[in-house]
């Protein structure tokens, strides 16, 4: 007998349910400290909690939810890159870009916001939570809520500047020591891309026999 | 307080110092021992830092980042079907399994599907590349424990394996031949046959290695209780794959989850194994080898004719939004995270690979281990550097 007996659409139709159950679940546990949900019937679900509340909501989601596996942690920046796709002419004038910061999902007021997945290994339904990190870039630490929080907290420490309250060991684990900056920024720039600028698609030449040749082409 | 109680005390008292003295007296320096970063044991550059007191571990640390790629910022300057280049980097031994949840990720978000084809075909190079993966690593264990037969023979039946998926997709390593909306071209003629072939053989490979390695005393005496990873510790720190399905958590993403791929269009088993030892982990990873070619097998039965490609604009924008899909890749869940906000390349990717995960455990593992089973207990993880620094 396969394991997959189930259709995918009665399936579908199932995990919507428990996925607005897991919306109403949060929020009786953690009040109005659950500031706004997104969900995508049958795919997925956001959660955005306030900043305060973001490892009370790790408790409650681990221990009243069941949401015992720690999928990942990682922030996103929400200011446009002011480089654009990297492909500029380094000797024209410098781009007009819109920089309005636009949150994704559940919204948000701030550029930074801190991102992680939690799953449920019994129900196989995870939930993504969402916080937004204040201008001190101070966020609690996981880490005593999910013991695996340990290398994600120090990478996203890394990359993005976020520094965890209650982490015991933010080191650099991809940089050197003393590496100034934080790589994942959007103002920070992909120096490959600005010591040698991207040829684009201007720069690429016809193929031999293709194009106009007439031997060759399609 | 009578005169016996106080005198007892006293010796008691005594005694305790007696022995502080000697403990202080025998004490020895701990010791740094540092494996790698280049080591035969880490899989390109992964380094150890372990403190030693006599054989045993007293704290360890991996130090991770020796190639570190950056591609979380570099596909933030690549368009959507540009990155697939990219990401086939990551695992390096099961690309094409790589490609497919961003693609899938990237198709959800513009509410397209892979027509049935190419969703069947896609299911089969995903299982070829998991037994190209997983199969060398039932050789590269032999390796780290000792035993040099069985990394030959891994190597001479990856090679079927390799030549089907460069027949298919033009590419041993690197195919990049997942396109959004499908795949790039059709199998070639009498593919299907030759996999058949192929899984036969690597059936075979399954059963040798079974007696040659899984049946060997020493094999066992070398990774039976050893590394024990509880259930709870596993899920806690985010373990995918076999080393979460060789703690008895009973998950396949493959099984458990709804995506458009045809593994529900086979029938198969997912292995579990109750004691979350380095043998647990080894032996689920066997059996997992066995049962992907059993899904080979019969989705070459069962092709669906038509297109392998639906119909997508030329140019590709994804609409606005953010998706995650993940699917059970041969190291574990591997998982996109993409934010698109309309354009020809995403905003954001978060790439969560299953190495990092599996291997951030290892400090917690590792305390209290003696020093030869440190390569055993990486081995069995089973990690591989490119899927740890992304």
């Amino acid at each position: 007998m396969s394991p997959l007996s189930s259709t995918g659409e009665t399936q579908a139709l199932a995990s919507d349910h428990l996925r607005e159950g897991i919306i109403d679940r949060l929020r009786s546990e953690i009040g109005d400290a659950l500031v706004d949900s997104h969900l995508v019937p049958g795919r997925d679900v956001w959660v955005r909690v306030r900043t305060d509340a973001w490892r009370t909501a790790g408790i409650a989601l681990r221990d009243r939810l069941g949401m015992d596996y720690f999928c990942f942690l990682s922030a996103i920046d929400w200011m446009p890159s002011p480089f654009g796709k990297g492909e500029d002419d380094p000797t024209a004038e410098p781009a007009e870009r819109d920089d309005t910061i636009r949150q994704g999902y559940t919204g948000g007021e701030t550029r930074f916001q801190l991102l992680a997945r939690v799953v449920s290994s019994s129900q196989h339904i995870g939930v993504n939570i969402k916080a937004d990190v204040p201008d001190s870039m101070v966020m609690e630490s996981w880490l005593p809520v999910y013991a695996g929080a340990n290398w994600h907290e120090r990478e996203a420490w890394e990359m993005f500047g976020i520094s965890f309250a209650g982490h015991p060991d933010l080191r650099n684990m991809y940089l050197p020591t003393d590496f100034e900056g934080h790589p994942m920024r959007k103002d920070f720039p992909l120096l490959a891309r600005i010591v040698k600028p991207w040829p684009g698609i201007a720069d690429v030449e016809p193929m031999p026999g293709g194009g106009d040749d007439e031997e060759g082409g399609e | 307080m009578t005169m016996t109680d106080e005198r007892r005390q006293l010796s008691y008292i005594a005694a305790q110092a007696a022995d502080a003295r000697v403990n202080v007296e025998l004490e020895t320096e701990g010791m740094t021992l540092n494996i790698g970063p280049q080591h035969p044991a880490t899989h390109g550059t992964l380094r150890i830092i372990a403190r030693l007191d006599g054989e045993q571990v007293v704290w360890a640390e991996p130090s991770a980042g020796y190639m570190h790629r950056g591609y979380e910022k570099l596909t933030e300057v690549r368009t959507f079907p540009q990155v697939t280049a990219l990401i086939n980097r990551i695992d390096w031994l099961g690309s094409f399994a790589n490609e497919v949840p961003f693609i899938l990720a990237a198709e959800q978000l513009m509410e397209i599907e892979a027509p049935p084809r190419a969703q069947h075909i896609r299911t089969i190079l995903f299982e070829l590349s998991r037994i190209a993966n997983v199969g060398l690593f039932l050789g590269d264990l032999g390796v780290q424990l000792g035993a040099i037969t069985p990394v030959f023979l891994a190597f001479r039946d990856r090679e079927y394996v390799l030549n089907l998926i460069e027949a298919a997709t033009g590419g041993r390593f690197h195919p990049n031949f997942d396109r959004i909306g499908g795949l790039k071209d059709d199998l070639p003629k009498g593919w299907v046959e030759d996999t058949k072939a192929a899984m036969h053989k690597l059936r075979n490979f399954c059963d040798e290695m079974e007696d040659l390695l899984f049946g060997n005393e020493i094999f066992q005496s070398r990774t039976r209780g050893i590394g024990i990873i509880p259930k709870e510790v596993a899920l806690q720190y985010g373990l995918s794959g076999a080393n979460l399905r060789a703690s008895g958590v009973d998950w396949d993403l493959r099984r458990d989850q709804t995506l458009p791929m045809a593994w529900n269009k086979a029938d198969w088993k997912v292995w579990t194994h109750p004691d979350g030892d380095c043998f647990a982990r080894c032996w689920v990873r066997l059996q997992e080898v066995r049962e992907s070619t059993k899904i080979v097998d019969q989705l070459c039965d069962s092709i669906p004719s038509g297109p392998v490609m639906a119909k997508v604009p030329r140019i590709i924008k994804v609409p606005e939004g953010e998706a995650w899909v993940s699917t059970e890749n041969p190291l574990g869940e591997m998982g996109y995270y993409v934010v698109s906000k309309g354009d020809l390349g995403p905003f954001r990717v978060k790439i969560r690979s299953a190495s990092f995960n599996n291997i951030s455990i290892t400090p917690w593992l590792l305390k209290g281990v003696l020093v030869p089973d440190i390569i055993t207990i990486l081995a069995s993880l089973y990690f591989i550097l490119g899927d740890i620094d992304r």
